[in-house]
């Protein structure tokens, strides 16, 4: 397959073709920040945070680099003064969105944002409303236990009714995914909470070590078509 | 119908001017005038000799460059050239193709596309198997607007009617052509009228819009290749194939040929929906055939197309009604519905509402439009609550910039319209809210004062009925008062005075 | 408890594919005036598609409600030409005197509030519907007249 040629902030670059932008510049060195991208999932751009500017001077526009495709000829700048503007206020609203997400305020800070005009919510806050955890779960874990509910202005992640997701396998991917640390989930006595749930977590059959709740294992077991106890035996111990 | 609803320009005698010389008007001239649950009306005036002539004596390349030829732009949004559209469908790879009829006119003041639906669906029908034949698209989808049911109804009825009569399905007239049609009721969802986030709701999601690239034409409605048109350029369709593409493209301007649908509202003497000419410009739609002002009040400002449009000052009354024209002003086309202010509008409130709704119809998938609508609501509520700070202004500015520079689609992008043109035609008006706490138009109640004229009032106890916090007192019969400390400004007193007692200033 | 005979009759018009999910919401939405939650668990198992999308469309759209309406609805244009003829104060006058707000039911169940786009009668702005009726160029005053006839004898 030929090489697509584009220009990436003046540097002549050949690219994969069906690469977007954001990865055909991180080929070439070029970090261009990011929010609701994640390698594992398929691109959505909801953040906005990663547009970079393209098209010939006097006819430029915004675009997303992590969905926009590489093109034959493209002119691309990630750090002109109208992307600079345009991540400085995104990251000011998410500011006022998600005032106790420390990741916000990180990048922020790296673009010399350090506080925002606008009215803040609830001073816990902590959703950017990325999807990360939504699209993790439809699309790694295959359960979609959870979903976007609403719209703006109640737009929230929510199990269905917002009462127990009979579909939660108590995997805790979306846990690990979130990048604002607003899902959590508890562990006692044997037992996990997410979302609101309990579930029993199985112990390795040798070493007695947790190792996932037993409605994933389950899961997994389907999956395979394996039985299930084929699971309860720890990596370590297998 | 209580009011006028349709204006037949040619019908009128004393019309001397380019207006009257349209041989008969196109996408309106069933309204009113055959049974829109009729197929043998519609036939009876002239009905599917479109189709027919299209598929006896065209192929499809013909009918397609009849379509190129005709310079048809597309009846809502930016007016993409419909030709173009339909040329690059037909050459997209893809099994199977898709049209789709966009009927959901989500502009809270425009019912253009609701009477063409109710009144010809036909019309749209014919337009869309027309548009098949020619592109090799094979299944169709019209989308009505939630708040229409008696469209989704007849134009069902209409698409079964076709069908019965070989109009529409498995082998129509009797060649080996056939396409079949859908008809989906929208669930109230302004953000549908965006095309990707009416295929998401035709695929039974939620209406977030997609990405582009991949366009439509190139994976849409179920990763196929996929176009989406108005209702109103669809019934452009048969009238293009039975006069010609000639013909047509004598009609409007240079670059934006036809005629457009509007709907006349507001401030003005009569309220109508009329058929007019590209071309023809604002001060004829609103003097010649509104009638003026309502009142013969001083005309204040025009909005287009609502949500998405511009507010368009006395200044710009002489501006034609075209593409090109609208967009320059900062504003689009949409499906016409043009609305007139008198100098009683306060265009401080007039951005704030239209914020409110495109708050509330934002999806909610991408930062700019949903939290840059949800803060620029917030400083405008502030601004008309006596609240604002000139840091706002600026504030707003910079908002402005972010939406329409980065949201995903046209809902966030447009979303600051009616700000931006009502900051740069009215910006006194927003100053005198900010720095001096007055609404000179008498509108925002948090910045007015009410009192009674004893001269005029009556006693009548109407106002001290109404009134929620027991401020107005006095006796039956005798000049009632208002307790300025108790008041809340909420206006009902005013509005329920039969005499014109209560006085406004702000 | 679902009514399965009704909800097979609505499923019998369909072909059983997610994308008629819309579809059978507005019968179901018609038919029962909300969404029952039942009704929509039933829909997810018989279309195959997961309970969170259900659960998502039935929330993003404003056509459809969790929550059941009342028995007649009052809609409120709020259209442009409405909006700068005082459908704002309408409203206002009409959430007073029902004590509930601009989406809300009646606790008994008799009316529902509803905000809705242009009705197509801006020539009468402001409007209000209720039920099939319109009324056009509304005073705050005639509200309790035009709802008097749908609220429940005291």
């Amino acid at each position: 397959m030929s090489r697509i040629s584009l220009t990436i902030d003046g540097l002549s670059v050949k690219s994969q073709p069906g690469l977007s932008l954001l990865l055909a510049a991180r080929e070439q060195g070029i970090d261009i920040p990011t929010l609701c991208f994640h390698d594992d999932l398929k691109p959505e751009g909801h953040c906005r945070l990663c547009v970079v500017e393209i098209g010939e001077p006097g006819r430029t526009r915004l675009v997303n680099s992590c969905t926009y495709p590489v093109e034959e000829g493209l002119v691309v700048q990630t750090q002109s003064e109208k992307v600079l503007a345009s991540r400085r206020m995104v990251l000011e609203l998410l500011l006022a969105q998600a005032p106790a997400a420390e990741l916000i305020q990180k990048l922020a800070a790296e673009m010399g944002v350090y506080e925002t005009r606008f009215k803040k919510a609830d001073p816990q806050a902590r959703c950017i409303l990325c999807a990360q955890c939504v699209r993790t779960c439809r699309e790694v874990v295959g359960v979609s236990a959870i979903s976007m509910a609403y719209r703006t202005p109640k737009k929230m992640v929510a199990t269905p009714f917002q009462e127990d997701s009979e579909a939660c396998i108590g995997c805790g991917s979306c846990v690990f995914i979130c990048p604002t640390n607003v899902i959590m989930y508890t562990e006692k006595d044997g037992i996990r909470t997410v979302w609101g749930r309990h579930f029993e977590l199985q112990a390795c059959t040798v070493c007695g070590t947790y190792i996932a709740p037993k409605a994933q294992l389950e899961h997994w077991a389907k999956l395979t078509g394996d039985p299930v106890e084929s699971f309860f035996t720890c990596r370590d111990c297998r | 119908m209580p009011w006028p609803r349709s204006s037949n320009l040619s019908a009128n005698p004393n019309r001397d001017d380019a207006m009257s010389k349209i041989e008969f008007p196109l996408i309106t001239r069933h309204f009113g005038s055959i049974d829109p649950e009729s197929l043998e009306a519609y036939v009876a005036a002239g009905g599917y000799e479109a189709l027919k002539r299209a598929l006896t004596e065209m192929t499809p390349e013909a009918v397609l460059a009849e379509v190129e030829g005709s310079g048809l732009r597309g009846r809502s949004g930016g007016g993409f050239p419909a030709g173009r559209k339909w040329r690059v469908l037909r050459e997209a790879p893809g099994e199977k193709k898709y049209l789709i009829g966009n009927g959901s006119e989500g502009d809270p003041g425009a019912f253009t596309n609701q009477t063409l639906m109710e009144q010809d669906p036909h019309a749209v029908i014919e337009g869309l198997i027309i548009g098949a034949y020619a592109t090799g698209a094979s299944q169709g989808y019209i989308y009505v607007g939630h708040e229409y049911p008696l469209a989704a109804q007849r134009l069902r009825l209409a698409a079964s009617q076709a069908k019965a009569k070989g109009f529409l399905g498995d082998r129509i007239l009797g060649t080996d052509f056939s396409f079949d049609l859908t008809v989906r009721r929208g669930a109230g969802a302004y953000v549908c009228g965006e095309e990707t986030a009416l295929m998401n709701f035709i695929e039974g999601n939620i209406g977030e819009p997609r990405n582009r690239p991949p366009y439509p034409f190139q994976r849409g409605l179920w990763g196929q290749p996929t176009i989406i048109n108005n209702v109103e350029t669809w019934a452009n369709v048969p009238v293009i194939i039975t006069k010609g593409a000639e013909w047509f493209a004598r009609i409007g301007t240079e670059k934006s040929k036809g005629t457009k649908v509007f709907t006349l509202t507001g401030d003005v003497k009569n309220t109508l929906m009329v058929e007019v000419p590209m071309g023809t410009t604002l001060r004829q739609l609103i003097y010649d055939l509104g009638g003026g002002i309502k009142g013969d009040l001083e005309f204040k400002g025009l909005i287009t197309s609502g949500p998405a449009g511009a507010v368009l000052p006395k200044e710009l009354l002489d501006l034609k009604v075209d593409f090109e024209s609208f967009q320059a002003a900062g504003g689009n086309m949409g499906s016409g519905s043009l609305v007139v202010m008198d100098q009683h509008t306060c265009m401080v409130d007039v951005a704030k509402y239209f914020l409110q709704f495109s708050h509330e119809e934002s999806c909610g998938k991408c930062t700019p439009c949903r939290e840059g609508t949800k803060q620029m609501l917030d400083i405008l509520t502030a601004i008309t609550n006596g609240e604002g700070r000139e840091e706002h202004l600026p504030m707003l500015e910079d908002l402005a910039a972010v939406m329409s520079g980065a949201s995903i689609c046209g809902l966030g992008q447009s979303a600051p319209n009616p700000l931006l043109s009502t900051l740069k035609h009215f910006r006194a008006e927003y100053e005198a809210h900010i720095l001096e706490k007055k609404c000179p138009a008498l509108v925002c109640r948090p910045l007015l004062k009410y009192t009674i004229d004893p001269e005029t009032c009556t006693g009548c106890l109407a106002c001290l009925r109404e009134c929620q916090v027991e401020a107005i007192t006095g006796e039956f019969e005798e000049p009632q008062e208002i307790d300025h400390e108790l008041c809340v400004k909420c206006g009902m007193c005013y509005a329920v005075c039969k005499f014109e007692a209560v006085k406004v200033e702000s | 408890m679902i009514d399965q005979e009704k909800f097979e009759e609505i499923l019998s018009r369909y072909a059983g594919a997610p994308e008629d999910l819309i579809e059978i919401l507005h019968e179901l939405q018609e038919e029962y005036h909300y969404l029952p939650k039942e009704e929509l668990q039933a829909v997810a198992q018989r279309l195959n598609v997961p309970l969170t999308q259900v659960y998502s469309v039935a929330t993003f759209y404003k056509g459809f409600s969790l929550e059941p309406r009342g028995l007649h609805h009052v809609r409120f244009c709020q259209g442009t030409t409405c909006h700068l003829h005082g459908s704002q104060r309408l409203q206002e006058g009409v959430v007073r005197r029902l004590g509930i707000g601009p989406d809300q039911t009646t606790p008994d169940g008799q009316l529902s509030l509803e905000r809705v786009k242009c009705v197509g009668k801006c020539g009468a702005a402001p409007v209000l519907a209720v039920d099939q009726d319109y009324f056009g160029e509304v005073g705050v005053d005639a509200l309790a007249k035009i709802l008097k006839p749908f609220r429940k004898p005291k």
